[in-house]
Order: structure tokens, then C-alpha cells, then sequence
């Protein structure tokens, strides 16, 4: 821990100027191109499109296997989003903005499941019946 | 005729009419007497002191974190006197009312009392106190000059203080809620509380909630952007790890408590059907959702307090603390696990045994990293030089109640356990225990701590044993019964029994809260001698108790820009290792800072929102319209005005830090 | 060029930096967690909606009320209102405040279009009886669709004032970081109509 490295490892940090506007590495600007956004536009629509047919002509018969189609569509549509509008890498605000997603999906996933989950089994064993079933009860 | 002055009234004033008042309580108009009369004084005094314009630029439109976090922690202070009032009052009540003998609270007003008890202590007290500790502290330890948003930190404050009248005003406008704290529907919905108490609630803790999670992230960038460089997170102060950890909690669970009083007010106001009982509604999703926020919440209290004794038990036991890498996993594994419990406030709600399981055996893992944090805080203080000043009694006293507390958790984590002991005063002893014994020792502790730095001064030694010993000692006075009641089968928020031979606990638990009264006393007294002998117990050097982190390196108060030269660290306890290695104080050099400019816009738009929460309250729809429009517009305004900042010279730095130098040569 | 401090004997490390310490901005940092505290409320809606959405009451189900031809015409609204702020963006990487302008309008436009035609939807479903107090289903339909297209609304006000201070004031690093911010919310918001119009209107016809 010499005082000469400290000055070395000093002098690069003041190079970099903040109102650079070439440098982009901590002014949180996204690299925006035209090519992303068609793209991602396009795929969106594609993503919609489909979905929206396979309901509304009655494409596959079976509604239970139709619904996970439909929700797979959604998913990839929503990374769709993520990568060409909403610009999310593992480098955007130094991987901040990516451990913030997982944690937020994760709590999303835990909350809507753990939700569902919990209110299936009181809706089971708590909501009312008639008295004809309570009879009938072990 | 008569017709239309009611219809004209009606729509000027809502529901809101003379029998708001409560012309017929007599305690209710004794309180408001009491309150007028200190509220003109304290008014008069300043105005006789001149004293308004001081605390308009000094305090009130402050975009300062240390100023501002004094005044989260003074609203703390006194919303603790309103919520010990109530518990004083409650104690009264159960000690007295037995078979024949109702006591002097009829159940209409003892059941607003436990309810404004629970939500003051938590949302007024509780959160204040936390959050104002974070705002003095963690800026200062990091090494930056002030939170990432200063404008956003001053409208959180007001926001909170806004919340705070709104839940006052119900004492002497209207009523509060009757529902206990977390106001479960249906007794909530528009059936059953068809007036104003559960909107007073649902407004107060809605505007309260947005200063809170606008708080959250506030520190989280704070935290991750501003460190001061070589700072890496593995050598931050455990407080300001515990403080990330917490606005974590704070910014992914108060968005669900937003959601969840909105589903409550929109049942309310719009006859919606999420928690009625026909029209397919289902109240146990508001308990399920509640408690996704509510368990969280917990946390969120404590987990600072956690940073506190880690940073009071290295500083007073002479060492660093141990296990620092472990403390910093307990940390981030408790955020994690934290809401993966929730299920365990509703055991007995009828989910079923699987379920049960699950949420019973998450809720007992938690418990093994705040062990762990237990463990660390013991091996730091062995083999240490302890130094037994207040601040190190207090931890004491918490590690000695919260582990006991923290017991009772895990048995009641036990389902089966649980089925017995539900909703009884078991139930209430349990949280109390880890509440006060976490939350309100570390306060303390934390207050005795760092006053010091914030003021100047320190706090005097003796009231602060005196009032520590009464706090102690009244705890366990006012709460052991309660343990002993639930075992009996004693339900919680009842304010009559018929079974006389309970009345000799609910008498001890009585002799205990008037135990605290006095601690709570002392404190004040501790307060007010210290500020009259604070010359005699001035900090000259900045670090009085011979600190380890960098908050201690600046003089007491700090000046306005924290640190002339921003900080570089090497080592975990960086003022500590600069200490040990000839670190020598720079008296030359200086040069201008940035600074951000005071602002009337946070009290602006928080007044305005309580002026909308008030008319949402009592239905006067015109108002509630007219001061939403004007909050937004108002913000919108603000967002034009491009003026917000400002340089302090460095002629006017070096200034403050040659009056340091001359402070420091008096030492 | 050194900026930090050395002390006399050149051997001790240097505790403090000499030079003012540009401390990086947080605005985007603190928008994006924002975004995901507003990502939690919608989880609670979405999950409230989950737990009642079969509760009819009695009354009207998704398949008596979703006209999907509908939804897809606001879906492609929503969807053509994030390519055109994407052009937005894109002009204002290229410094042309005119077009910058353009877009941002445009994108306005398309917004507008989107909760006019979701306010003739609710007029429609309040006017045949499946307003929210009609069942648990409805109040959880009104409360999500409801809540997003407030947002949108916000959306659309805060559009016209960056409109209105980017007019005068033009590309400063401060209207650059807004603008930006409005763009997250924006495409944050046609991500949750994806969430909406999946497990609302496609799903609920599918039961």
C-alpha cells in the first residue's frame, strides 16, 4: 500500500470527466438505437398478435393447455421489453438495476404464489357451507 | 327551507358537523384543555423569544439529514408520551374493571385506545425513531455530505409529521378506529365502521407510508452511490449495512401496505367487494396481505437497532466487532427470510396443517441469524475493556429482554402452540418484549450515543442510569404478568373480566407501566438537565467515547457540508484505523462546496396533504378535489424551479474549520 | 497529478481527497427502485385478482363481458406509444429538440387514444350492471385496469410538462435524466399491460 500507487491509481480516476459526452459509463444514460427499438418493437407485436389469435379463433381446444401457451408468450414478451426498451443489462447502474429486478421478481413470485397458495387453503377449509354438507362432514 | 341549508351544508362540510366534537367525554376535554394550554405556551415562548424565524430557516425548510433526523426523532419523542398515555390509560382500565366494577372506559373509547396505542407506537414512534437515526448517522458514516435526494428527505419528514396530526386530530375532531391496529375488515369495511375512525386511519398511514417509502429509496442510493471512495461494501459500518438492508425492506413492503388500504378505502368509499362478506368478497385476503407487509415491517424496526448495539458494543468494549462478515449475511439473510414468515400472525385463520408447517419452520430458521448476531455481540465484549457508560446499560438491557423475548417467538412460531396462545396477553407480552426490549432500548441507546455528535453536548450520565433502571425494571414489572395471564387463557383488548383472581396481575402490570412512566420522566429530565449543564458536558473533540467509525472523525455538531475533504478510506472502522495510523487533521487548503438550498415545498405539499386526507375523512369531496389538484400542481410547479443549490466558500470553510482547530486545542 | 493528500513523511496513506469529489447522480438508481416499489403494487393487484377473479357473484363472467377486439386495439395503442417514445429517445441522443418534440407528442397521442378507448370500456361495462360493486371479479378487474390506467394518465401530465420545460429549456443534463425517467415509466407500464391483457383479458376468456 505505497503512496506511489495510490497516486498512480488517483490521476486515472480525474481523466474521466463527468460532462464527457462520449463516456457512458456512469452518466445512466442508455445506448439507444433504432435497430433495438424496431426490433423490439416488431417481436412485441409478433408476441401479441399470436396470442390474441389463438384466443379469439379458438385455435387450441384444450382452454388449460391454451392459458400456459398464452402465459409463455407473455413471459417472453416482458424480457422482450426488458432488453430493447427498458435497456437492462447486468452493467446499468453497476449491476444495481439487475440485483433490484431479481430481488423484486422473486418477492413478485413469492407474494403472487405464496398468495394463492394460502388463500386456496383457506378458501378450503373456511369459506361456508350449506348445512346439508356439514352434516356430511367427518 | 331548512332542506336546503342541510343540502348546502352537506356539501361544504361533508360529514363533518358540531357533533364531531366530543362536547361529552369528559378525558377527551380534560386532554384538549391540557394540550391548548402547552400548545399556546409553547407558541407564546417562541414568539416571545423571536425565535419563529430561526426555526423556519434552521429546522422547518432544512434539507440538512442531520437536522432533519433530530426531528424525526423529537416527533418520536413526543408521539411516545401520546402512545404511553394510552397504555397508562389501558393498565388503569384492566386493573380496575372487575365483575361489577367497570371501570372509568367505556368499550367504545377503550377499543380507539388500544387501536391509536398500536398504530402511534409503530408508524409515530417506532418508524420515526428509525428512520431519524438513519438520516443522522448514515451520511455521516459513509464519508458524503448529505442524502442522494436532500428535497425528497425534507418531504419524507413532513409527509410523516402530516400523517402524525391527522391520527392527533382524531382525538378532538371525529373518532379514531376501534378495529386494533391493522383494522381487519369486516369490522373495518363501511358495514360495520360506517364513521370516520377507520378513514382516519387509512389517510394517516397512506400519506405517512409515502414519506416512508420515498425515505427507502432515498438511502438505498444514498447507501450504494455516495460512499466515500475505497469505502467497499464489505467495509461499511455494520449500522449503515443494517440501514441498507432495512430501506430494502422499507421499499419492497410499503408499496403492499399501499395496496392493501387501498383495496380497504375503495371498499369504503366505493362499495367495492374485496373484503365484504357477500357479493364474493374475502376478508382473509386482507389479513393474508397485511401481514406480507406486516412481518417485513417488523423487521424493518429492528434490524437498525441490530447496527446500533454492534456499533455501541465495539466502541464501549474497546475492540472491533467480531464476526463482522457474519454479521453482514445474518444481515441480508434475515432480509431475505423476512418475508417468507408472514403466515405465522394468522396461524389460526384456518389454512391448514401443510401451510402451517411451512410457515412454522421458516419462522423458527430466522431466528438462527439474529442468534448469530447475538453470539457476536458477547465475543466482541469478551475479553474487552468494557466501559459501562448508557449507552452499553442499555445494550445490556436489550440483549438480556430480547433474547427472552425472541424465546417466546419461537415458541410461538409452534403451530399447535399458537392455536392456544393466539390473541392472548401471551401474545402481547411476546412482542413487547422484543419491541421494547429491541426497538425502545436501542433507541435509548442509540440516543444516548450519538446526542453527542448531533447536539454538541453529551447527555447527562446519571438520569440516563436512572432512567435506564426504570425502564428495566418496569418492563419486566408491566410484562411478565401478561406472560402468566396468556398462559391462563386471557384474551388481548378486553377491558372487563369476571374472574377476580386474575386482578392481582393486571395490579402488577399497572405497578410496572407506572415503573416506565417514571423512566420516561427521567429521560425528559436527562434532556432538560443536560441541555442546562451543556457546557459542562460539551464534546469539544468530536469523539467523545472513542469511536470507530468515521461520524466521530468530524467535529460535534458537524458543520453543514460534513466533511471539508471528503474522506478516503482503507479498512473497515476507518476512523479507527486513521487513528492508529497517524492521521493528522488538515488545517489548510480548502476549497468551495456544493451545497443543496433550503426549500418550503416538502411542508407545502404536506400540509396540502393533510388538508386532502382531512376532507377525504369527512367527505367533502370539494376539498379533498381542490387540494389534490393544488398538491400536484404544486409539485409540478416545483419541478420548474432550477434554483436549488448553492457553493459555500472556501473562505467560509475555512472559517468553520479554524473555529475546530481552536475547539480541539481546548480539549 | 496527484489529488490526494500525502503527509510529511510520504509514507502514511493518504485519509482525505484534496480536490472536490463529483459524486455520481443517483436519479436513475433511485427511479429505477421506485419503478420496482410500483412493480410490488401491481404484484398485489395481480394477486388480489388471482384469489377473488372467479368470484362472479352471481353475475357477469369474462366471457359475458371482455370484448377482445378491443383490448388488442388498445394493446397495439400502448404498443405503438412505446416505439414512438423510443424515437423520441432516439432524436435525443442526436440532440434535435424539434423532433425530440415531435415524438414525445405523438407518444401523447397514443397514450390519450388508449385511455379514451379503456374509459368507453368502463363506461360500457359500469352501463350494462358490471360495474365494480357488482361482484369481488369486478372490484379486482376496476382496481387493476383501473390503477394502471392512472398511471398512464400520470404518465400522459408528466409528458406534456417535460414537453413544456424541454420547449424552453432544452437538452440540460437534468431534462436528459427526466426524460429518461419518463421513458422507464412509460415502457415499465406497457410491461404491465403485457401482465394485464395476458391474465385478465386472454386468460379470463379462456376459463
Amino acid at each position: 500500500m505505497s503512496a506511489a500507487s495510490h497516486h498512480a491509481h488517483d490521476s486515472n480516476e480525474l481523466v474521466h470527466g463527468h460532462d464527457d459526452p462520449h463516456h457512458h459509463h456512469d452518466d445512466g444514460m442508455p445506448h439507444v438505437t433504432l435497430k433495438g427499438y424496431l426490433t423490439g418493437f416488431i417481436l412485441s407485436v409478433i408476441l401479441t398478435a399470436i396470442p390474441f389469435w389463438l384466443v379469439m379463433a379458438k385455435v387450441i381446444p384444450d382452454n388449460k393447455i391454451a392459458t400456459i401457451v398464452v402465459l409463455g408468450f407473455a413471459v417472453v414478451q416482458l424480457l422482450v421489453h426488458m432488453v430493447y426498451f427498458l435497456h437492462l443489462d447486468t452493467t446499468s447502474e453497476g449491476g444495481w438495476n439487475m440485483l433490484a429486478l431479481i430481488f423484486t421478481f422473486m418477492l413478485l413470485v413469492i407474494m403472487f404464489a405464496g398468495s394463492l397458495w394460502v388463500m386456496h387453503n383457506m378458501n378450503t377449509n373456511m369459506m361456508p357451507v350449506s348445512a346439508q354438507d356439514m352434516r356430511n362432514m367427518p | 327551507m331548512h332542506e336546503t341549508t342541510n343540502n348546502l351544508q352537506q356539501l361544504l362540510l361533508g360529514r363533518l358537523g358540531w357533533e364531531a366534537i366530543p362536547l361529552h367525554e369528559p378525558i377527551l376535554l380534560w386532554t384538549f384543555a391540557m394540550v391548548a394550554v402547552i400548545g399556546l405556551g409553547v407558541f407564546a415562548w417562541i414568539t416571545k423569544l423571536g425565535k419563529w424565524g430561526y426555526l423556519w430557516t434552521e429546522w422547518f425548510t432544512s434539507i440538512d439529514h442531520k437536522k432533519i433526523g433530530i426531528m424525526y426523532i423529537v416527533l418520536a419523542i413526543v408521539m411516545l408520551l401520546r402512545g404511553f398515555a394510552d397504555a397508562l390509560m389501558m393498565r388503569l382500565q384492566q386493573a380496575m374493571a372487575f365483575g361489577d366494577a367497570l371501570g372509568y372506559l367505556p368499550p367504545h373509547h377503550y377499543d380507539q385506545i388500544f387501536t391509536a396505542h398500536g398504530v402511534i407506537m409503530i408508524f409515530f414512534v417506532a418508524m420515526p425513531l428509525v428512520v431519524g437515526l438513519m438520516n443522522i448517522v448514515v451520511p455521516l458514516q459513509i464519508g458524503a455530505r448529505d442524502v442522494a435526494f436532500p428535497f425528497l428527505n425534507n418531504f419524507s419528514f413532513w409527509m410523516t409529521v402530516a400523517g402524525a396530526v391527522l391520527v392527533m386530530m382524531s382525538l378532538f375532531v371525529g373518532e379514531f378506529a376501534r378495529t386494533g391496529w391493522l383494522a381487519y375488515p369486516p369490522l373495518s369495511g363501511i358495514a360495520y365502521s360506517p364513521d370516520v375512525g377507520v378513514d382516519y386511519y387509512i389517510w394517516s398511514l397512506q400519506i405517512a407510508g409515502v414519506g416512508t417509502l420515498l425515505s427507502g429509496v432515498n438511502f438505498m442510493v444514498t447507501i450504494i452511490k455516495m460512499r466515500a471512495p475505497g469505502m467497499t461494501l464489505m467495509k461499511m459500518p455494520v449500522f449503515t449495512w443494517t440501514a441498507l438492508c432495512t430501506n430494502v425492506l422499507i421499499v419492497a413492503a410499503f408499496p403492499v401496505l399501499t395496496a392493501v388500504l387501498g383495496f380497504l378505502s375503495l371498499d369504503r368509499y366505493a362499495g367495492t367487494n374485496f373484503f365484504t362478506n357477500d357479493f364474493g368478497g374475502n376478508a382473509m385476503m386482507y389479513v393474508n396481505l397485511i401481514w406480507i407487509w406486516g412481518h417485513p415491517e417488523v423487521y424493518i424496526l429492528i434490524l437498525p437497532l441490530f447496527g446500533v448495539f454492534s456499533e455501541v458494543v465495539a466502541a464501549f468494549s474497546g475492540k472491533k466487532l467480531f464476526g463482522y462478515a457474519s454479521m453482514v449475511y445474518a444481515t441480508i439473510v434475515i432480509t431475505i427470510l423476512a418475508y417468507l414468515v408472514w403466515l405465522h400472525h394468522f396461524f389460526t385463520m384456518g389454512s391448514g396443517a401443510s401451510v402451517n408447517s411451512f410457515f412454522g419452520i421458516t419462522t423458527m430458521i430466522i431466528s438462527i441469524p439474529t442468534g448469530a448476531k447475538m453470539f457476536n455481540w458477547l465475543f466482541t465484549m469478551y475479553r474487552g475493556r468494557i466501559k459501562f457508560e448508557v449507552p452499553m446499560l442499555w445494550t445490556m438491557g436489550f440483549m438480556f429482554t430480547f433474547a427472552i423475548g425472541g424465546m417466546t417467538g419461537v415458541l410461538l412460531a409452534v403451530p399447535p402452540a399458537d392455536f392456544v396462545l393466539h390473541n392472548s396477553l401471551f401474545l402481547i407480552a411476546h412482542f413487547h418484549n422484543v419491541i421494547i426490549g429491541g426497538v425502545l432500548f436501542g433507541g435509548f441507546a442509540a440516543i444516548n450515543f450519538w446526542f453527542p455528535k448531533a447536539m454538541g453536548f453529551k447527555l447527562d450520565a446519571f438520569w440516563g442510569k436512572v432512567s435506564f433502571w426504570f425502564w428495566l425494571s418496569g418492563f419486566w414489572f408491566a410484562f411478565t404478568p401478561l406472560y402468566i395471564l396468556g398462559l391462563m387463557g386471557v384474551t388481548r383488548r378486553l377491558s372487563h373480566f369476571d374472574d377476580p383472581s386474575l386482578q392481582i396481575w393486571f395490579i402488577i402490570a399497572a405497578f410496572g407501566a407506572v415503573l416506565i412512566l417514571i423512566g420516561i420522566l427521567a429521560f425528559l429530565v436527562q434532556i432538560f438537565v443536560s441541555i442546562r449543564n451543556r457546557e459542562a458536558l460539551r464534546d469539544h473533540t468530536g469523539d467523545p467515547w472513542g469511536g470507530r467509525t468515521l461520524e466521530w472523525s468530524t467535529s460535534s455538531p458537524p458543520p453543514p457540508y460534513n466533511f471539508a475533504f471528503t474522506p478516503r478510506v482503507h479498512d473497515l472502522d476507518a476512523w479507527n484505523d486513521m487513528k492508529k495510523r497517524g492521521y493528522v487533521r488538515p488545517t489548510k487548503g480548502f476549497i468551495a462546496i456544493h451545497m443543496p438550498k433550503n426549500t418550503a415545498a416538502g411542508m407545502l405539499l404536506a400540509g396540502l396533504a393533510t388538508v386532502c386526507g382531512f376532507a377525504l375523512i369527512w367527505h367533502i369531496w370539494w376539498l379533498a378535489i381542490a387540494s389534490f389538484v393544488t398538491m400536484i400542481g404544486s409539485a409540478i410547479v416545483h419541478t420548474f424551479n432550477y434554483d436549488r443549490d448553492y457553493y459555500i466558500s472556501a473562505d467560509d470553510v475555512a472559517k468553520i474549520e479554524d473555529a475546530r482547530t481552536q475547539q480541539l486545542q481546548q480539549a | 497529478m496527484s489529488n490526494t493528500a500525502t503527509i510529511n513523511n510520504g509514507s502514511a496513506p493518504e485519509f482525505y481527497l484534496t480536490e472536490e469529489h463529483h459524486v455520481q447522480n443517483g436519479t436513475m438508481l433511485g427511479f429505477w427502485l421506485y419503478l420496482m416499489s410500483d412493480c410490488l403494487i401491481f404484484a398485489c393487484l395481480f394477486a388480489m385478482y388471482g384469489v377473488v377473479g372467479h368470484n362472479y357473484a352471481a353475475g357477469p363472467s369474462p366471457k359475458d363481458l371482455f370484448e377482445l377486439p378491443l383490448v388488442a386495439l388498445n394493446t397495439s395503442m400502448l404498443l405503438l406509444s412505446s416505439i414512438t417514445y423510443g424515437f423520441a429517445m432516439l432524436e435525443m441522443a442526436r440532440n434535435r429538440k424539434g423532433a425530440t418534440l415531435f415524438w414525445l407528442f405523438v407518444t401523447g397521442c397514443f397514450g390519450a387514444a388508449f385511455i379514451g378507448i379503456e374509459l368507453y370500456e368502463f363506461h360500457h361495462l359500469i352501463a350494462d350492471g358490471a360495474g365494480p360493486q357488482r361482484s369481488a371479479f369486478l372490484s379486482a378487474f376496476f382496481a387493476l385496469v383501473g390503477t394502471h390506467g392512472l398511471h398512464v394518465t400520470f404518465g400522459i401530465i408528466w409528458l406534456i410538462t417535460l414537453m413544456v420545460q424541454l420547449a424552453k429549456g432544452g437538452f440540460t443534463p437534468v431534462m436528459r435524466r427526466r426524460i429518461n425517467c419518463l421513458s422507464l415509466f412509460w415502457h415499465f407500464l406497457d410491461v404491465v399491460w403485457i401482465g394485464v391483457f395476458t391474465f385478465v383479458y386472454l386468460m379470463g376468456v379462456l376459463r
